[in-house]
C-alpha cells in the first residue's frame, strides 16, 4: 500500500489549492485516507499529467476494497490463523468467554471472524479506528504474521 | 478470595476439524444437499479438508474401476498371499480404525509403522515413558507463561496454535494474554512467520546447532558461562536463560525442526531435566497428522511399542520391534512384500529412493482422496473422510481424547477406514 510521500511524488506539487486543501500534501493524506478522490485535483486531469493521474489511480486502489474503519485484507495472504480475532481488543471486551479465550466467537458484536478459513470484518463501527475520533489501535496488524491487514 | 473458574459456553452446533493434531472444536458449518458449503472459525488448512477433495479416490483394481466390494476381494487375496507384508499410515484415521489394524497385523503377520518413526516418535516415546514432563493444551492456555517454539513454526504448520492455546487467548491465570502476562520465544533456523510475531524474542541460529545451542543455554541456566562455536551473542543465551529461570509455568513446544536436527532425544531430556531444577517447564511435541498420538497410544497399549513393530502370524504375544522394523529400513531393505497404506502419501512424502520399492510391489490404498500414490499401486479403496463423513475419536497432540460426530451422511459406497479394515479381516 503506497504512502502519502509516494502519492505527493506524482501531484503537481503546486499548492493551487483547487481541491480544496491548503497544500499538495494535504491532498495526499486526504487522498489516502479516502476523504477525497484522485479526479478531486483539477491540475491531475491536465494532458501532462496523465501519466501521473493513471499511476495514481492504480496506487489507491487497493483502498476502495478497505472497509469504513480503513482496514483491507488481503485474502491471499491471510490463512485463517485468527490471532487478530483474538487480539482484537474489542472483541476481547464483547465475548470474553468466546473470542477471549481464543474458542470461536459466540457473540454478534465482535468485529472480526474468520469465515472459510479468511477474516471477514462485521460491526465495523465498533472499531477502535472508525470515524473522526479514532484511535490507532493495531492490535490485529503486529498479530499477523503474514501482514495480511492493512490500513489505510 | 478462590478464583472463579471460566464458563465456557460449548454450543452444541459445534464439530470437531481434523485438519491437524488441535482437533478445534468449536468449528460450524453451514451444509447444503450433503455439501459443506462453508466453515466458521477454522483456518484456511481445516477449512480445505472440510471441504473434502477436489479429485475424490474411486475403488480400482490395477488401474480398472470395480466395485468397492471387489477392491475389497483383491485386497485381502493380496494380504492373504504375503508373506511379510507392512501396514504403514493411520495418521489420518480415528482411532476404532488404528485398533482394528492393529489386530489385522496381528491377524497376517505384518510389519506396522506410522509416520511417527520419521517424525515426532523420539519426543512422544519420551513422555510415555516419563522421561519428559508435558501437560495439556489447556493447561497452556490457563497457565503458561513462556512459551517456546523450537523447530517449529505453527503459523504455518497449525495455523490455529497461537490464538487457540498458547500465546494470544487470555487464559484463567493469564488474564492480560499475550500483552502483558506471556513471553513467546522462537528459536529457529529462519525467520518464520511465527518468529515474526516474537520480535526479539526470536533466536536463529544455524543449522543443525540445536544440540550446541541447547548445551549452552543449559551452562547458562547453571550459572556458567555460554558458549557456542557459531557466531552469536553470549548475552542474548543469558537473557533467555533468565526469562526461562523465571517462568512460573513454561511450555517448549518442540517441532520438526529441533528433532531432525539431533541425533537422538538425550539433548532435550538433559534441557528439560535443567529446566524443571531451576524452574518449572512442560514440553508438547507439534504433531502433524490429526491422530498420529492415537496410533503412538493404541499401538504402545496393546504391545508397550509406539511405532516400527513386526508381529508373528497366528500368534498373539509375540511382538518384535526395532529400528529395521520402520517404513523406511522395511523398503530400503526389501523386506516386504505387499503394503496396505491407509490414509497416507508415502511416495510424495517419502524420497523417492526409498520409496521406489512400493512400485515394486503389490500396495493397496485406503484413502478419501487421490494422491500420487493412489495412482500408482494395485488396490485403490475409497473412505469416508473421518471428522467429516465419518466419526469417531481421535488424540490431540497434548495426549487428550477428542471425540467427533459425523457431519453429512454418505452412503455405503464410501465406509469409513474402520469398517474397510473389518471387512479386510473378514474376507481373510
Amino acid at each position: 500500500m503506497a504512502n502519502a510521500m509516494e502519492i505527493y511524488q506524482l501531484l503537481p506539487k503546486t499548492n493551487c489549492k483547487e481541491c480544496g486543501k491548503s497544500t499538495c500534501m494535504a491532498f495526499a493524506v486526504s487522498l489516502l485516507s479516502r476523504e477525497l478522490t484522485v479526479d478531486d485535483c483539477p491540475p491531475l486531469k491536465e494532458d501532462k499529467f496523465k501519466s501521473n493521474y493513471d499511476k495514481l489511480s492504480d496506487m489507491i486502489a487497493p483502498a476502495q476494497g478497505a472497509s469504513e474503519s480503513g482496514m483491507v485484507v488481503h485474502e491471499d495472504k491471510c490463512f485463517g490463523c485468527g490471532n487478530c480475532v483474538v487480539a482484537c481488543p474489542v472483541n476481547v471486551a464483547d465475548d470474553p468467554h468466546g473470542a477471549g479465550i481464543g474458542r470461536a466467537p459466540t457473540s454478534d458484536k465482535v468485529i472480526l471472524r474468520v469465515k472459510d478459513g479468511i477474516v471477514r470484518t462485521s460491526n465495523v463501527q465498533e472499531c477502535r479506528r472508525f470515524g473522526k475520533d479514532k484511535i490507532l489501535c493495531n492490535g490485529c496488524i503486529v498479530t499477523c504474521p503474514t501482514e495480511a491487514i492493512e490500513f489505510v | 478470595m478462590k478464583r472463579q473458574s471460566m464458563v465456557i459456553l460449548l454450543n452444541e452446533n459445534y464439530h470437531v476439524c481434523t485438519g491437524c493434531a488441535l482437533l478445534c472444536d468449536d468449528i460450524e458449518v453451514i451444509t447444503d444437499n450433503k455439501k459443506i458449503t462453508e466453515v466458521k472459525t477454522a483456518c484456511r488448512k481445516g477449512v480445505s479438508r472440510m471441504k473434502g477433495c477436489n479429485e475424490p479416490m474411486s475403488p480400482t483394481v490395477d488401474g480398472q474401476q470395480v466395485d468397492i466390494d471387489v477392491a475389497i476381494a483383491e485386497a485381502a487375496n493380496i494380504l492373504k498371499n504375503a508373506k511379510s507384508p507392512l501396514i504403514f499410515g493411520l495418521g489420518n484415521s480415528t482411532d476404532g480404525a488404528q485398533i482394528k489394524a492393529i489386530e489385522l497385523a496381528k491377524q497376517i503377520g505384518a510389519v506396522l509403522d506410522d509416520t511417527s518413526s520419521f517424525c515426532q516418535g523420539p519426543t512422544i516415546e519420551a513422555i510415555f515413558n516419563n522421561r519428559i514432563r508435558s501437560c495439556t493444551l489447556d493447561d497452556v492456555r490457563n497457565r503458561a507463561d513462556v512459551i517456546v517454539y523450537w523447530g517449529a513454526d505453527p503459523s504455518n504448520s497449525h495455523p490455529r496454535h497461537l490464538s487457540k492455546f498458547s500465546y494470544f487467548p487470555r487464559g484463567q491465570e493469564r488474564q492480560r494474554g499475550w500483552e502483558e502476562d506471556r513471553t513467546m520465544i522462537t528459536i529457529d533456523i529462519r525467520k518464520s512467520h511465527t518468529a515474526k510475531i516474537s520480535g526479539d524474542k526470536s533466536y536463529q541460529i544455524p543449522l543443525r546447532m540445536d544440540a550446541e545451542f541447547i548445551d549452552a543455554l543449559i551452562d547458562a541456566l547453571s550459572g556458567k558461562v555460554p558458549k557456542v562455536s557459531f557466531e552469536f551473542d553470549t548475552k542474548r543465551i543469558l537473557e533467555l536463560a533468565n526469562i526461562l529461570k523465571k517462568a512460573k509455568f513454561g511450555t517448549i513446544f518442540v517441532g520438526l525442526g529441533l528433532i531432525y536436527s539431533l541425533d537422538d532425544i538425550e539433548p532435550v531430556v538433559r534441557l528439560m531435566d535443567k529446566l524443571n531444577e531451576v524452574s518449572n517447564f512442560h514440553l508438547i511435541p507439534m504433531v502433524g497428522h490429526y491422530n498420529m498420538r492415537g496410533f503412538n497410544q493404541n499401538l504402545f497399549n496393546k504391545t508397550g511399542y509406539l511405532n516400527r513393530v513386526k508381529f508373528e502370524k497366528g500368534n498373539n504375544i509375540d511382538v518384535q520391534h526395532g529400528a529395521e522394523f520402520s517404513i523406511i529400513e522395511s523398503l530400503n531393505n526389501k523386506t516386504v512384500d505387499a503394503a496396505l497404506v491407509i490414509g497416507n502419501d508415502p511416495l510424495s512424502s517419502l524420497p523417492l529412493t526409498v520409496a521406489k520399492h512400493l512400485l515394486d510391489i503389490p500396495v493397496i490404498t485406503i484413502d478419501p482422496c487421490e494422491t500420487f500414490t493412489s495412482r500408482k499401486v494395485k488396490v485403490t479403496i475409497p473412505s469416508a473422510l473421518s471428522g467429516v463423513e465419518c466419526g469417531g475419536s481421535a488424540i490431540r497432540m497434548d495426549g487428550e481424547e477428542v471425540k467427533f460426530e459425523p457431519i453429512i451422511q454418505v452412503g455405503s459406497n464410501r465406509p469409513s477406514d474402520e469398517e474397510i479394515l473389518i471387512r479386510i479381516m473378514e474376507a481373510l
